[in-house]
This record gives structure tokens, C-alpha cells and sequence, in this order.
């Protein structure tokens, strides 16, 4: 169970597909705008896929669906990619000789 | 209840942007194509002098001018005999926030806070989100950051990712939105409902701000060569670095070869959805560079400050794999791990720098912070994981979106010439539509100063 005041992110429709700019391209018109907040729950107590309120850290009160707890950044340095290996090699071989 | 509707609030904008500004656009405006440019700059009352000031109290600028002796070499083994000129970095990792964007955030802030506003909103998917949030966090002031930063299935770019994430290290608040241009909807609605100042990229304290950043490269390359640099290359975007980085030179009566770089993303729509994720490159490129050249007012405030074609002598374009390839050797030969977009202009003077006979000087004004996301590495193994075909061979065949070729050999890397008379022409034609009648003497006398031409040139593009 969620508890009021745990830091949670919530999930929003902005537009609707047919309330979207005219300008945007088929693919991206066909879909949803979307936006996800971050904030402290106000509800007493919800589960995942609730509707419930936050509290963001400027103070803002935004509605949306409850889609995580304790939202973490999941980036990387990503998989080695071996070929910056070889740029290495050959820049390092150009300026400094063979053997660097 | 007011009326949140799409069409209802981009039909307040300039109501809402008046508020979130400070400033009235109409008080430069002609009633036709013609604006008061020089005026509507001068009216923030800051000069180059206060704005030093203001930085040096946020701990801002002065950043080290670096000769890159290594990759001068580097490009004078693939040049002609006598020919390689000396390349200069201008270390702007090295600002508060990781890159130059700082300059601008700092006077929008400190004005915003001068002003009374209670806090700050800046419509960003790039450095200057972090920027807006260290000078906020300094000033004290509350802050929003609105980024576009995922596809519909989620998926977020690591770079952007990696942005929100400092953003809120600083303290920020930061909405994230799916791909679309309805992000400046989002961004009024919240002006509105938070009456926060707009820290927009493009108003004349962001661009003022970047004014110091020229300004120094000419103090710092004077006071130690006694001469001016011959060339300086800006990585060009929405145009406010290459904008704010030429009044600064030319503050400080230098007139050194301005050069706008991008990395060429030709084929990529920047508003599609499926094609979001097939980018390497999150700024820099062409598909904000050029449509903001040749119109510079599609930005968020009525009129830009930034309008790059005022002062470019030449623009380039290099291509993703080249970028990559530069920013590794940078780092393997000058020990210096940077992030890969603010090395744009890096690569394309890498090729300028062959073009030139040995004895003159480029400088390349920015480098970024780097770190997971925003990485070479974590940018290519995103694009791998996105089915992007990465090898080496000729960067001629590179096609955005579908493959990164990195150079077989450093000589390969190409600065490309965007043709100036097309650009410059384009924004006569976008400025010409605005208008139900025949253009003024004095908008043939404004669009000759917006595309660094002269009357005739308008003239002969009117149609």
C-alpha cells in the first residue's frame, strides 16, 4: 500500500489524439501527448494505477494515475560499444606513433 | 472556469507571455516585417560589464581557453603540407551546470528575481534545464523544467533522461511529456496557473548572457597571442549560442570568421514519434538549426533574440559518426571527456582547421559535461539497441536515422557548406508571408541586416 506523503510519479493524458495540433505528423497524431510528475501523495492511501493527487516540489497539485513509488533513473553508460577501441587505436597512432 | 482547451490557450499566448516576460514585444514592433532589434536587446538594461558582474557573483564564465595541441596534430597529418591551423577550445564543461547554457540561465534568473517572480519555468529537453536550475537553486527561486523526453512506448533518450535527473539533483520540478510541439501548450498552462517568469532560451537576457562568452574568447586569446583568432566555430541550434557568441566578438572589436555548425540529421522529422529514438544527437543538428536560421521567430517568445543568420559568415554541417569519432579523440588525446553534442563544432573545425595554412587560429567556444546518458558510449549502444547500423567506412554514406559511420580515417571528416544564399533567401520568404502588403524601405533595410546582406540581395529574393 501507498501511504500519503510517499514520493510517487503519476502518468497524464494531456491531449487526446484528436485534440492534438494540426501540424504534428501522422505518427505522433495518432497518439496521446503524455506527461509523467513527480510528487508527494496527498491521498491517504492508493495502489498502482490509481487516481490520486500530488504535491510536486514547487507546490503544484497535479491529478494523474499512480504509475511508480520512489521513481529511480535507470540510465547508463550503456553496452561497450568495442569499435571506440579501434578510434582509439588509430588516433593514438597517428599523433603518437605505432606502438601507443 | 477558463478554458484549458488547446486552441483556448495558445490564443492567450502573447497575453500569457507578456505576464511570464516582463517585457512587451509590441514596444519594438513596426506594424510590418520590421522589428527594433537592436532596441528590444538594449531594453534589459544590462551590458556586457553588469553581466560579467552577475556571472562572477553565480560563479560564472571565465572558463579556460585550452589549446588542443593533439588534435591540431591529428589534422595536420590529414591536411596539405603547411596547412592545419591551430585548434582552441573554450572549456564551458567547466561553468556551474556543465556547459555554456549557464550564461543564459543566469541573467534570466537573476532578472526574474530582481523582478519579484517567485519562481522560474523553462521549456528544455537540453543543458539548459540544468541551467535554469542551478541559477535557481542559488537565487532561491522555485523551478520548473518541461521537457520532451520520451516516445509513446516510454522509451526515454538517455541524454534527456540524464538531464532530468541533474535537474532535480538541483532541485528543479521537471514535467515530461511524449514527443510533440504541444509542449509549449503545456508550458503556457503552466506559466499561467504558477505567474513564474519565463527563462526562455531565446528572450534578450538569454542571448545577453552568452554576449560574455565571445567577449572573453577575444580577452583570453589577446592577452596571450597579442592578435585576434581567425576563426570561431558555434555549434548552432536554435541560434542563441552562435547569436550571443558574435555580439560578444564583436563587443570586443573582434572580427574573427563566424562558423555555425550542426550535425546533420536531414530525414529525421523532429515531432515523430517513431523517429525520436533513431537520433544520436538531441541538439545541435539541422532540425532545429535550420528552421530557426531561416525563421527564427517559430520560438517561445514573440520575438527571438536569438537570429543567427545576423552574424554567420558560413554554416556546416557534420555528421553523427564524425561527432562521435572527434569526441573520442578527444578524450584519448587531449585527456578531455566531454560530452558528444557540444563537440559539433569540434568536428567541423577538426575539418575547417585543414583548410587553413598552420599559422592561424580556430577557436571552438563550448564543450559540455558528460556522464551516463549523454555519453559517446551510452548514445551508441542506444542507437544499436534501436537498430541503428554502426561501422566504419566513408561518413558520405551516412544516413540519419538508419546507420552512424564512423570514419575509416580521420580525413574523412568533412565540414559540408550548407548554401548561405538558400538560408538567407528562406528567411526573406518566411518574413514576406507575414505581411499582406509589399515590404517597406525599412523592412528591405531590416532584412538585409536579419540575412548579413544588402538591399539588392532582399530585393532580388523578394519573390
Amino acid at each position: 500500500m501507498i501511504k500519503k506523503g510517499d514520493w510517487v510519479q503519476i502518468h497524464v493524458i494531456v491531449l487526446e489524439p484528436e485534440q492534438r495540433a494540426a501540424s504534428v505528423p501522422e505518427d505522433t497524431h495518432q497518439l496521446p501527448l503524455e506527461m509523467w510528475v513527480k510528487g508527494h501523495m496527498l491521498n491517504e492511501s492508493a495502489e498502482l494505477g490509481d487516481t490520486i493527487s500530488v504535491l510536486t516540489i514547487t507546490g503544484r497539485t497535479v491529478e494523474g494515475r499512480l504509475c511508480a513509488v520512489n521513481p529511480s533513473y535507470n540510465h547508463s553508460f550503456g553496452n561497450f560499444i568495442p569499435e571506440l577501441l579501434e578510434i582509439d587505436a588509430t588516433v593514438k597512432g597517428i599523433v603518437f606513433g605505432g606502438d601507443r | 472556469m477558463q478554458d484549458n482547451s488547446y486552441n483556448a490557450v495558445m490564443a492567450r499566448k502573447n497575453q500569457i507571455m507578456k505576464a511570464a516576460v516582463g517585457m512587451d514585444y509590441d514596444d519594438f514592433e513596426s506594424g510590418s516585417i520590421a522589428f527594433d532589434y537592436e532596441g528590444m536587446m538594449a531594453a534589459t538594461g544590462y551590458t556586457i560589464d553588469s553581466v560579467r558582474k552577475i556571472q562572477h557573483d553565480y560563479n560564472i564564465g571565465d572558463t579556460p581557453l585550452i589549446e588542443l595541441k593533439n588534435i591540431t596534430a591529428l589534422a595536420r597529418a590529414c591536411a596539405p603540407a603547411g596547412f592545419g591551423a591551430r585548434i582552441f577550445v573554450k572549456d564551458e564543461a567547466a561553468n556551474l551546470s556543465g556547459s555554456f547554457k549557464v550564461r543564459r540561465a543566469c541573467t534570466s534568473i537573476y532578472h526574474a528575481k530582481r523582478m519579484g517572480y517567485k519562481g522560474v519555468i523553462a521549456a528544455t529537453s537540453g543543458n539548459y534545464g540544468a541551467a535554469v536550475a542551478a541559477c535557481a537553486a542559488k537565487a532561491g527561486l522555485k523551478c520548473i523544467v518541461v521537457q520532451e523526453c520520451f516516445d509513446s512506448h516510454g522509451v526515454g533518450q538517455p541524454e534527456i533522461v540524464e538531464k532530468a535527473r541533474k535537474c532535480e539533483a538541483l532541485g528543479a520540478e521537471v514535467v515530461q511529456l511524449t514527443v510533440g510541439p504541444e509542449l509549449f501548450y503545456m508550458f503556457l498552462r503552466m506559466l499561467e496557473d504558477t505567474e513564474y517568469f519565463n527563462a526562455s532560451l531565446y528572450t534578450p537576457f538569454g542571448v545577453a548572457g552568452v554576449e560574455t562568452l565571445g567577449w572573453e574568447i577575444a580577452q583570453q586569446f589577446r592577452a596571450r597571442f597579442d592578435r585576434d583568432p581567425d576563426m570561431v566555430v558555434a555549434t548552432n541550434a536554435g541560434g542563441g549560442n552562435l547569436t550571443g557568441t558574435a555580439r560578444g566578438l564583436l563587443k570586443a572589436g573582434c572580427n574573427a570568421e563566424v562558423v555555425a555548425a550542426s550535425v546533420n540529421l536531414r530525414g529525421l522529422h523532429m515531432a515523430s514519434d517513431t523517429q525520436f529514438n533513431l537520433k544520436s544527437f538531441t541538439t545541435g543538428h539541422t532540425g532545429f538549426g535550420m528552421p530557426f536560421a531561416t525563421w527564427p521567430d517559430r520560438s517561445d517568445v514573440p520575438r527571438s533574440a536569438a537570429r543567427p543568420l545576423r552574424y554567420m559568415d558560413r554554416y556546416v554541417t557534420v555528421n553523427q559518426g564524425e561527432v562521435f569519432y572527434i569526441t573520442e579523440a578527444l578524450a584519448v588525446l587531449e585527456g578531455m571527456e566531454k560530452g558528444p553534442a557540444g563537440n559539433t563544432s569540434l568536428a567541423a573545425a577538426f575539418a575547417l582547421a585543414q583548410q587553413l595554412p598552420a599559422d592561424k587560429c580556430i577557436v571552438v567556444q563550448e564543450t559540455e559535461y558528460t556522464g551516463a546518458g549523454k555519453h559517446v558510449n551510452a548514445q551508441l549502444s542506444f542507437a544499436r539497441q534501436n537498430g541503428i547500423d554502426i561501422h566504419f567506412g566513408d561518413p558520405e554514406t551516412d544516413v540519419p536515422g538508419k546507420n552512424i559511420v564512423f570514419p575509416s580515417h580521420p580525413s574523412l571528416i568533412k565540414a559540408r557548406p550548407a548554401d548561405m544564399e538558400h538560408l538567407r533567401a528562406s528567411l526573406i520568404h518566411h518574413a514576406v508571408k507575414t505581411i499582406d502588403h509589399a515590404p517597406t524601405d525599412e523592412d528591405i533595410a531590416f532584412l538585409a541586416e536579419e540575412t548579413k546582406t544588402g538591399a539588392d540581395f532582399v530585393r532580388n529574393h523578394l519573390v
